[in-house]
């Protein structure tokens, strides 16, 4: 199989889930690369299949017959199941490539010696490597040394990542968790005789001692440490080796990877760590802050990169392990409460009957929403989905303790400025929905609408969703070819939904802002009004966002006017004249005219 | 004639059922293949690694780590016995005389050389898995797992709630969609796994477990009397280890459901019979569902179930999705092209009739086969 970016002309792809196995098919045409065919199966990593290479051959199967293209030998021999093109000629493919999150995905536990120090990097570095993490570790955590032995043996982790202490301090402390996780001896979830993989990365200087502790239990890999200095992180070396057991001692002892891993000259990559390098790429090469959220049926990962206070583009990535759609519906449910996911809703629904659905949904997660008022209860669980998975977000990507400060250690730890989160709604310029019910939302819309809700943007932000979840597929195919993956992430990837305009003010204005676009004043926003303006789609120009009062700020501080080069989206702009934080009238009646009005306002299919 | 996969719970009344009984590690297996074994018989054994308590022993002393090593009286891989002299700390001509005992009985696993700190392993602690249904020993994979067969009848219920249970089947006198009130629970269930009705309240609940009932499995629940049950508030459907003193397994759903007329029937069969229970539910890929098996008598007329669940023209399906929740339906056609829902969506459909004669068109992801 060809690798070198100037061979390939048609790559295949595979992303491997829980649940479904999608291939797609990314072919450079006249016109550049694109993305042409899509198949998918059911996952078969369980048993009774028990060998994931099924699915993704039945995936094939189906790229083919839609594409016309012969993809698979007629008789399986060699190394992998393909025909390989040469060449733009009709038949075979270049590359095989895949992602996957089958089996639960990659799944951590972390560790260090202060939670907002060395354990917070620990958890970023495990995050943004695609992890679940478990549970983070810290000696200031509060618990005792029993506590954390019989919660280590519990958790039975794919990989433990243990930092701590920077670079020629003290060493006790840090040898003194790997003496805990020594107690608890942990055995890794796949396969009992293996042993479990360790990654150091704290003081150097305890590194000796901390690998010849755990080396009796597990398997250690010493790397620099993620915290040398107390204001510098280094994530890189950590996420490389999170990412190195992922494939030696997860992905290859599941079932089929083994042959799977065979069919590719590239690593598979985590699902979430795919999606993350393709919204980070973007974010380098646009220079926008983003915002992105994957909703899933059990999980929902949230990606940013905001620029800190030097200027620097930082990436974050969180996931709220059991906040989905389906698996998890019922446990957005437990932390939202029944209320809050009742204030989203324009009918009668007794809180009764609203429990029973969702538990419903909870025991039939693959069921789908076949009547408007299902559909409309989903919209709310994802709106609340969306926000308490942002609040989440917001705690873990803060700036980091004592980062560029010339002081003492006392002023650093009282420096509580930097523990503030770097995700600034008011400086945010796109957010990316993804996940079935924002990507499949029967009106796109709607989908525009849960994230405002949920998410409640402020300021002017571009609103897309990904068209098919296809950013896991174009993740690993930037790791080869950026620019060409880049090319479908623009082109086939992101539909741009519209543009949302959303002052915020103090007093009670009735004009907020005048906007115009194109030179053109294309609207008012209006306090407490919701509207859609029409702009024709993909048009480039310049907004201007104009406040009609001091007290009104568009997102460059209070009667500040902002002027920015978009290109707008297939719905135009939406105003959004609803002051931050959102306000849900106490009154059952009262609140349920006001969604219907904004329903209604918005050209959306409410039922009346 | 077009068909599809789609799940469904399996409710057969004559079935091979096969269960693989296994271990967490490796261990001993305590029977043979061809052996006849009851639901209580232990067929696995294996030892449980003892914990490690951790001795902070400079602390304790008041010395440092460097400083302890010399007042040391044990070392590493020895044994040692609660109470024993583990460090012995004198100064000024033994005015100062403070000692360190042994928290636990063990094996001094490590004496740390930089924090001093001192690991002992208690002893292993046994561990025993029994057969869960009576029935043949039929394959045994050496130190580590057992598979036990036996004809039975198989119910599987679509969530449940508590461990294995064993014990008597009786059905409640009640109607199928009557909610079971405490009034419903016999006094005399001691030992019995109760079955019928629907939508039980808590005090019906914690009657059948204060009576002595090992289980409960009916057509529905409501989810707030499920919080009281449990004490908590349930989020992920993966269950089977809470600490409740009997199972329930529903069969149905959440809210106001009455048992299908296909389950009720083979149940009212099984009447009296000795039967194992699990309320393990895992909702997720490899779906774990919870079930009821009552073994029969060998007469070689059960067969496994081998039949994929397959959707085709005349299936028996439950529909799972609001406005039809709860309903049986007879599939009439599988159509293979798309078609736009209700909620605008476009999805592979199919068409069933109701029991009033109305012709419907669902989602394929709505409905469950009725096996």
């Amino acid at each position: 199989m060809h690798t070198n970016p100037q061979d390939l002309h048609v790559v295949l792809v595979t992303d491997c889930g829980s649940t479904t196995t999608k291939a797609l098919l990314f072919e450079r045409t006249a016109a550049g690369w694109r993305q042409t065919y899509r198949g998918e199966a059911p996952t078969t990593v369980e048993e009774p299949v028990a060998d994931v290479t099924v699915g993704a051959l039945n995936a094939f199967q189906e790229v083919q017959e839609l594409s016309g293209r012969t993809i698979l030998k007629s008789q399986s021999n060699g190394s992998h199941p393909f025909v390989l093109a040469h060449g733009a000629k009709p038949h075979g493919i270049n590359l095989y490539l895949s992602t996957s999150s089958a089996g639960g995905g990659l799944q951590m536990m972390v560790g260090g010696l202060v939670s907002q120090m060395s354990a917070e990097s620990a958890q970023r570095a495990a995050l943004g490597a695609g992890a679940i993490v478990l549970d983070t570790l810290a000696a200031d955590d509060g618990r005792e040394d029993h506590e954390r032995v019989e919660r280590i043996r519990h958790l039975r982790p794919d990989i433990v990542l243990l930092t701590g202490g920077v670079d020629g301090g003290a060493k006790e402390q840090v040898i003194e968790l790997a003496e805990l996780l020594l107690a608890a001896s942990p055995r890794p979830r796949f396969g009992d005789t293996l042993r479990l993989p360790v990654i150091y990365a704290g003081n150097r200087d305890a590194a000796e001692e901390v690998n010849a502790l755990l080396s009796r239990v597990a398997e250690v890999s010493v790397v620099p440490n993620v915290r040398p200095e107390i204001g510098r992180e280094e994530l890189g070396p950590a996420r490389h080796a999170i990412h190195e057991f992922f494939l030696s001692h997860v992905m290859s002892h599941s079932p089929g990877y083994g042959k799977l891993l065979s069919w590719s000259p590239v690593p598979v990559m985590p699902t979430p760590a795919a999606v993350g390098d393709i919204v980070h790429a973007h974010a380098k090469r646009t220079g926008l802050n983003i915002l992105c959220a994957d909703i899933g049926g059990a999980t929902t990962d949230v990606f940013s990169v905001f620029r800190d206070p030097q200027g620097e583009q930082i990436f974050n990535r969180t996931v709220s392990a059991n906040l989905g759609m389906s698996y998890s519906v019922a446990n957005v449910l437990v932390e939202a409460g029944i209320d809050n996911i009742a204030r989203w809703l324009h009918f009668e629904c007794t809180p009764q009957e609203l429990r029973d659905r969702l538990r419903n949904k909870m025991i039939r997660p693959t069921s789908i929403p076949q009547s408007l008022e299902d559909l409309w209860i989903e919209q709310a669980v994802c709106r609340e989905a969306l926000r308490l998975s942002l609040s989440h977000h917001r705690s873990l990507a803060v700036g980091l303790s004592g980062v560029q400060r010339q002081r003492g250690i006392a002023d650093i730890f009282s420096q509580q400025e930097n523990r503030e989160s770097l995700v600034d709604m008011l400086k945010l310029d796109l957010v990316i929905g993804s996940g079935g019910v924002l990507s499949h939302a029967p009106e796109r819309l709607s989908a525009a609408l849960m994230m405002l809700d949920g998410f409640e943007l402020a300021g002017l932000t571009e609103l897309a969703v990904d068209s098919i979840f296809m950013m896991p597929h174009l993740g690993v195919f930037a790791s080869l070819d950026a620019d060409a993956a880049q090319e479908i992430f623009e082109h086939d990837c992101l539909i741009s939904i519209c543009h949302t305009v959303v002052p915020v003010y103090r007093g009670t204005p009735r004009e907020l802002c005048e906007v115009r676009f194109d030179g053109h004043v294309v609207g008012v926003v209006m306090a407490d009004e919701v509207r859609r303006i029409d702009i024709p789609p993909y048009r480039k120009g310049e907004i201007e966002l104009l406040p009609l009062q001091r007290t009104v700020d568009v997102g460059a501080g209070p009667g500040t006017p902002l002027k920015k080069e978009i290109r707008s989206g297939q719905e135009g702009f939406l105003f959004d004249g609803r002051n931050r934080p959102l306000y849900h009238p106490v009154e059952r009646a009262h609140r349920m005219t006001r969604q219907t009005a904004t329903m209604q306002a918005l050209g959306l299919h409410s039922g009346e | 004639m077009a068909q599809a996969f789609t799940p469904g719970l399996q409710i057969l009344s004559n079935t091979l059922v096969r269960r693989i009984r296994e271990l967490p590690l490796t261990g001993e297996v305590d029977v043979k293949v061809g052996e006849m074994v009851s639901s209580d018989t232990i067929v696995l054994r294996a030892a449980l690694p003892g914990d490690l308590v951790l001795v902070r022993g400079p602390e304790e002393l008041g010395v440092d780590a460097e400083e302890f090593q010399q007042l040391l009286k044990v070392e590493e891989g020895q044994q040692i016995a609660e109470g024993a002299l583990i460090a012995e700390f004198r100064a000024f001509f033994g005015l100062l005389h403070s000692v360190l005992r042994s928290p636990a009985s063990g094996t001094i696993e490590f004496i740390a050389p930089r924090t001093g700190h001192i690991g002992i392993r208690r002893p292993p602690r046994p561990m025993a898995v029994k057969a869960y249904v009576s029935g043949k020993v039929v394959a045994v994979d050496k130190g580590r797992s057992v598979t036990v067969e036996t004809p039975a009848a198989l119910i599987q219920g679509i969530f449940g709630v508590g461990g294995e249970r064993v014990g008597t089947l009786r059905m409640l006198r009640i109607e199928p969609d009557a909610e079971i009130s405490p009034d419903d629970i016999p006094t005399d269930c001691s030992g019995c796994i109760l079955v019928g009705g629907a939508r039980p309240t808590i005090e019906s609940l914690r009657k059948a477990a204060a009576q002595g009932a090992k289980g409960l499995v009916t057509a529905s629940i409501d989810d707030q009397c499920l919080k009281s049950y449990l004490g908590y508030d349930l989020g992920i459907a993966l269950t089977g280890d809470e600490d409740v003193p009997m199972t329930v397994v529903i069969t149905e759903g959440f809210g106001r459901l009455p048992m299908s007329p296909r389950v009720l029937e083979v149940l009212r069969q099984l009447d009296g019979r000795a039967a194992s229970m699990s309320g393990v539910t895992q909702v997720r890929a490899g779906a774990v569902r919870p079930e009821l098996v009552v073994p029969r008598e060998a007469d070689g007329s059960s067969r496994a179930s081998q039949e994929p669940l397959v959707l085709k023209e005349g299936s028996r399906v439950r529909l799972i999705r609001f406005p039809y929740f709860g309903l049986f339906a007879d599939v009439l056609s599988l159509p293979s092209k798309p078609e736009r829902i209700a909620t605008g969506a476009v999805t592979r459909v199919l068409r069933a009739r109701l029991a009033d004669g109305k012709v419907i068109t669902v989602p394929r992801a709505n409905v469950e086969l009725v096996g």
